[in-house]
Parts: structure tokens; sequence; C-alpha cells
């Protein structure tokens, strides 16, 4: 080595440089790394809870503090709810699931990770927190857009995403289907007949929920947008009350945020107890208040009554009694040959 | 040679003045829209909030841990991706064997296959219900949504590079130097280190400086196998993602700014290298 060195002097051999490109940075930022880590969970989420744990998650760990005196770390994964669920299912360590879709943790169950009761483990179907669909529309609503009715006219841009890939076009998609069967003199085809007027006013069908309202609020395209009410209270908060306002239709469907501990996982890590005392915390005064602040509704009595001004009675029904539970809703009408494929093979622009 | 021939001669050695500067003119707006003015809108996004929130941004222990754990899995990639490159070009370039160019066809695979799929792939043989998943849970191994993953992933997508700088060039060295040494009584590594690594180093150093561009910016394969759990297994590109789906479009483009500084390097470095060793690199490649 000595005397190549010598035979070529100022030239630096590949295996240095390298070493200077990509590892010095490395060491230079490896410090203080793996120490020891404390008690954790895995809390596995869906898109847009992030700023919603970024809030509770340090609450529980003050209060588990309190309690126990032991520190935890709380670890938190969020993505598209189904993609989400599909990761646990195929092997991400988590010890919680909290979704905004019963139909995600269903999965979940069915792969045996968890029970199929889980719904019963925790109060009201397991579900701390709750939202309706409601339409977000531009300040004033110029196009007077106060209920599904008026969603189908002709002329009206209606922004949804993709029932077959978010929850949020689901519950939509189903909201719309209930109005339309409650309609006076509704006939068994009128259902369809009104989702077709109401996929033919939509421009774009987004993958998931969070583009949906980028491309309505961002990219100024269509003049309702179908969300959740937490959601449509983010876009109101970011983007302008001077710019959007919130519509309330006669009826929408109750979306249920419902959690679960991942029980495999749990009691192989020797986590359950604390993955139930965290989810446990979910119903509590404090983590319900954070609910309500961040516009979801809540099921603890107290809270919703204090916050009962910022969340309009709203008519709802339930997925389960109105169309015979998840399973069968997304079997008539979002898979392969379902209501959702005639409608939008019909409207085929 | 006739009057006809020699004027389509000329006139496809020398464009009439207006077609050369169009063509020069077409070329530039194109690298303008579709280079430039994305890069600049990528800073100006980024400093739309003002340079505190820009360096805020940067600072942020999530932030920090993206930006760890990109180096790291670039450094196990680009290491891994160093030696199969020189293995497999040297086997290409030094050996006859049959099914050579089947190999060498493989080794491009990575640039023809979708990234996500390139996830897909390992989701399958190690995911908890994969071929190999049940062997890999009872002893306790974690391979995809952990670190393995992402570096397995990355170096899926990264592997042609370095193998395809140097398959060429060790191609047109030849054997000849190695005889030498070895006659000259060199053992392996002696020959490996003084003669084989000299040679090739230029195109070595490049070869790795765009396997770790790529590595570092790869999304589509480590979305896939990535837990997305914020501090812990999210790189740089998929901390974009989540800074934008939140509406933090000042943090997003500051971590994204990173990036693009990081392509910027890059060509810095290459263009370097092409102006100090490009006589070195041409003669490298088969003027020899």
């Amino acid at each position: 080595m000595h005397e190549r060195a010598a035979n070529r002097p100022n030239k630096w051999n590949p295996l240095r440089a390298w070493l200077a490109i990509v590892a010095l940075p490395l060491v230079a930022c490896a410090g203080g790394s793996s120490s020891a880590r404390a008690a954790s969970l895995l809390n596995v989420s869906y898109d847009v809870a992030r700023g919603l744990y970024e809030e509770l998650n340090p609450a529980f760990v003050e209060e588990w503090k309190r309690k126990t005196g032991e520190t935890v770390d709380i670890d938190q994964s969020h993505g598209g709810s189904t993609k989400q669920a599909h990761a646990v299912i195929e092997g991400l360590p988590a010890d919680v699931v909290t979704m905004n879709s019963p139909l995600d943790i269903d999965a979940i169950a069915d792969a045996g990770l968890l029970p199929n009761d889980w719904a019963t483990h925790f109060p009201a179907a397991a579900s701390p927190s709750w939202s309706v669909i409601v339409f977000v529309v531009r300040k004033g609503n110029p196009k007077a857009l106060r209920d599904w009715s008026e969603l189908v006219k002709p002329g009206v841009q209606v922004i949804l995403p993709n029932p077959k890939t978010s929850g949020n076009g689901r519950y939509s998609y189903l909201a719309a289907w209930q109005f339309a069967r409650m309609q006076p003199g509704a006939d068994a085809a009128a259902p369809l007949a009104f989702e077709k007027k109401l996929l033919a006013n939509v421009p774009i069908l987004d993958i998931g929920g969070r583009d949906a309202t980028t491309t309505f609020a961002q990219r100024g395209i269509g003049d309702a947008l179908l969300t959740f009410e937490s959601e449509a209270k983010v876009v109101v908060a970011t983007f302008g009350a001077d710019k959007f306002e919130i519509a309330y239709p006669s009826l929408s469907v109750r979306a249920n945020n419902p959690v679960a501990v991942v029980a495999k996982n749990a009691d192989r890590k020797g986590s359950a107890q604390l993955a139930q005392a965290y989810l446990q915390f979910h119903y509590g005064k404090v983590a319900q208040e954070i609910f309500a602040r961040r516009g979801m509704r809540v099921v603890d009595a107290g809270v919703a009554a204090a916050h009962a001004a910022e969340f309009p009675l709203i008519r709802t029904f339930v997925v389960d009694a109105a169309f015979g539970g998840w399973a069968k809703a997304q079997a008539e009408h979002f898979a392969t040959g379902g209501t959702f494929d005639k409608v939008t093979a019909e409207v085929k622009r | 040679m006739s009057a006809a021939a020699l004027r389509t001669q000329r006139s496809v050695t020398s464009e009439p003045a207006i077609v050369r500067w169009l063509l020069i003119a077409i070329v530039l707006a194109f690298l303008a829209v579709f280079l430039l003015l994305p890069f600049i809108a990528v800073f100006v996004q980024a400093f739309a909030s003002g340079a505190k929130a820009y360096f805020a941004a940067l600072h942020d222990a999530d932030a920090l841990a993206a930006i760890k754990l990109t180096l790291i899995t670039a450094f196990f990639a680009v290491l891994l991706n160093t030696v199969f490159g020189i293995a497999a070009a040297w086997a290409i370039a030094k050996f006859e064997f049959r099914g050579k160019n089947f190999l060498i066809t493989l080794i491009d695979l990575p640039f023809s296959v979708s990234p996500v799929i390139a996830g897909l792939v390992f989701i399958l043989l190690f995911g908890s219900r994969g071929w190999f998943g049940g062997w890999l849970s009872e002893h306790d191994v974690k391979i995809v949504f952990a670190l393995p993953g992402l570096v397995l992933a990355t170096v899926f997508v990264t592997f042609p590079f370095v193998a395809r700088e140097l398959i060429p060039l060790m191609q047109a060295q030849g054997s000849d130097e190695e005889y030498a040494a070895l006659t000259l009584g060199a053992s392996g590594w002696q020959m490996f280190w003084r003669v084989t690594l000299p040679n090739i180093r230029w195109g070595l150093l490049y070869g790795i400086l765009l396997c770790n561009a790529r590595a570092m910016g790869e999304f589509g394969a480590v979305s896939v196998v990535s837990g997305h759990i914020r501090g812990v297994s999210n790189t740089m590109p998929l901390h974009v993602e989540v800074l934008y789906n939140d509406y933090k479009f000042a943090a997003a483009f500051a971590v994204a700014s990173l990036l693009a500084l990081l392509a910027f390097v890059t060509l810095g470095l290459k263009t370097l290298l092409e102006w100090r060793h490009g006589d070195e690199l041409a003669a490298l490649r088969g003027h020899r």
C-alpha cells in the first residue's frame, strides 16, 4: 500500500472517497442512538390521525408515569387504513391498532392476530370517537348545497375519494344510498339511480381522503367535498374560514374510529396490560377532550355536552343496522361487480 | 461523386443556423421546464415560511431520525452493492462461462421492474405469511418493517449501478495486467488491491455515486417494506410524504430540499470526476 501511495501522489482511492461521501455523515449523526429503550407500544393508525396522537400520547405517557412510575415510549405508524392493516397482517409488530374503519380491524382478526369479537372488548363498539360525513362547500355556499338531493343537480361538481380505496368514499357512498332509499316514494331502483346522478357529478375520484382534500381545497376543483366532519374542520382551519364552510345534510352516517389490542403481538411482547390501559385511556376525560378539540365526536356524555355547540345535532344511521354489517355492504357495493362498479360503468364519461 | 450527393452530404453535416438555434432553444426550454423549474420550486416552497421554520423543520427529532435512517440504509446498500458490483463485473469480464449474457440481463432486471414490485417481493418472502415468515417469526428475526427490509429493498433497486459501470470497463481492460502481476509472483489479494482496483477506481467511484444518490432517494420500494413508524422506520422520502399529508408543506419541502441538494452534490462530484479524470475514464472505456 505504501509503495502505491508513493507512486501516485495526490490520488485518493475510491474506498476512502466513498467513506468520505457516505460514511462520515453517518458517523457524524449516529451519536446518541440506541440507548436502552423503555417499555414501548407500537400504535398502528390511519393516515390523518398524526396530529391527534402527537397530543394524546404524551398525555398518556404522563398519566402512566404518575400511576406506575414507569416511563413508556409510544411509537406511531400512520398510513392509509387498509394498507396499515395489511402491514400488521404481514408482520408489522403493532401492539394496538387505531383505525377509522371496522373493516380493517376485521381483516386483522381474520388473519388470526386478534379475536373476532374485538368490538365487544371496549365500550361503544370499541370506538372511543366517531365522526359523520358532511359537505365542505365554498364560503357562502354559492350553489346552496345543503342536502344530498342538491348534490345530484346538473352543473354541480362533487369531490369524493374512490369508495374502493378509501373509508371516506365508502361512507359517503353508503350515506347517499341510504338517503335515496329513505325518500318518500322511493322504489328498489331509486338508490342506484341516485348514485348514478351523484357519480356523474364527480370529476375526479382520488385514491384517498387527503388527496381529495387537496384536489378540492388546494387545486380549487369542485363545489362540495364529501368528507368526515373532523377532516372538514381541519380544512376550514388550515385553508381559512373565509374560504370554506361546512354544510350538514339532513341524514348522515356514523363513522366509528375503532381500536383494538393486537393480542398475538402484545402477548408475545408482554405488553398486553399496557396496551389495554392505553386504549382504556382513550375513553377517559383527558383523551375525550383531545378528540373533541380535534373535531371528533366523543362517547363521554359530559365531554360531548361541553362541546355541543361545535357539533350540530345530525340524524345518523349505522352501517351495521342499515346495511346488515360491513362485510355485507362491502360485498354488495364495493366488491368487483358490486353496485359501485355498475354505477361507474354507466357513468363513464 | 455527383453534385446531388455532395449537396446531401453538406446538408447533413451543416444544418442551417436557424435549425441549430431552434434545436438548442427547444432543449434548453425543455430542461428549464422539467428540471430547473421544479428544482427552484422546491427551494421556494421550503423557505416559504422563512429560514427559521426551514431549520426548525430539519432539526425536528423525526426529521433527524429520518436523515439518520436514510444514511444508514444507503451505507449498507452501497456497501453491499459495491462488493456485489465488483464481484459481478469480475466474473463477467474475466471469465468465460455459459449463461453469461443471461447473468447480464438479470443484473439489469431492477431497471425494468417497478420499485413497488421490488418491495412487495420482500413482503411475499419475509412477511408473516410469506415463504420464510413462519421460520423468521419463530426465531424472532425481523426483516420486513425493520432496517434489514429497507436495506434489502434498496439493494434490489440500486444493484445495477455499480456493476453496470464496471462491466464495460473491466471487459475493455482485459486480464493482461492481472496475468503480469501473477507471473511476477503477486498473490490474489495483492493483484486485486494493486492492479485491478487502481485500474477501475474512477469507474467504481462513479458507480458508487449514482448508486448512493438512488439509494437515498428511493421511495416506492421502501414505502412497501417500511412500517412507517415515525422516528423509527421512516426514511427521508417517506418523511417528506408524511409531512406533506399533514399539510406541513414548508417542512415537507425543507426535507425535500435536502434530497435535492444531494442531487446537486452528486452532479457536482460527477462533473469533477469527469473533468479531472475524464481522460482516464474515457481511456478505460475501450480506447485501450
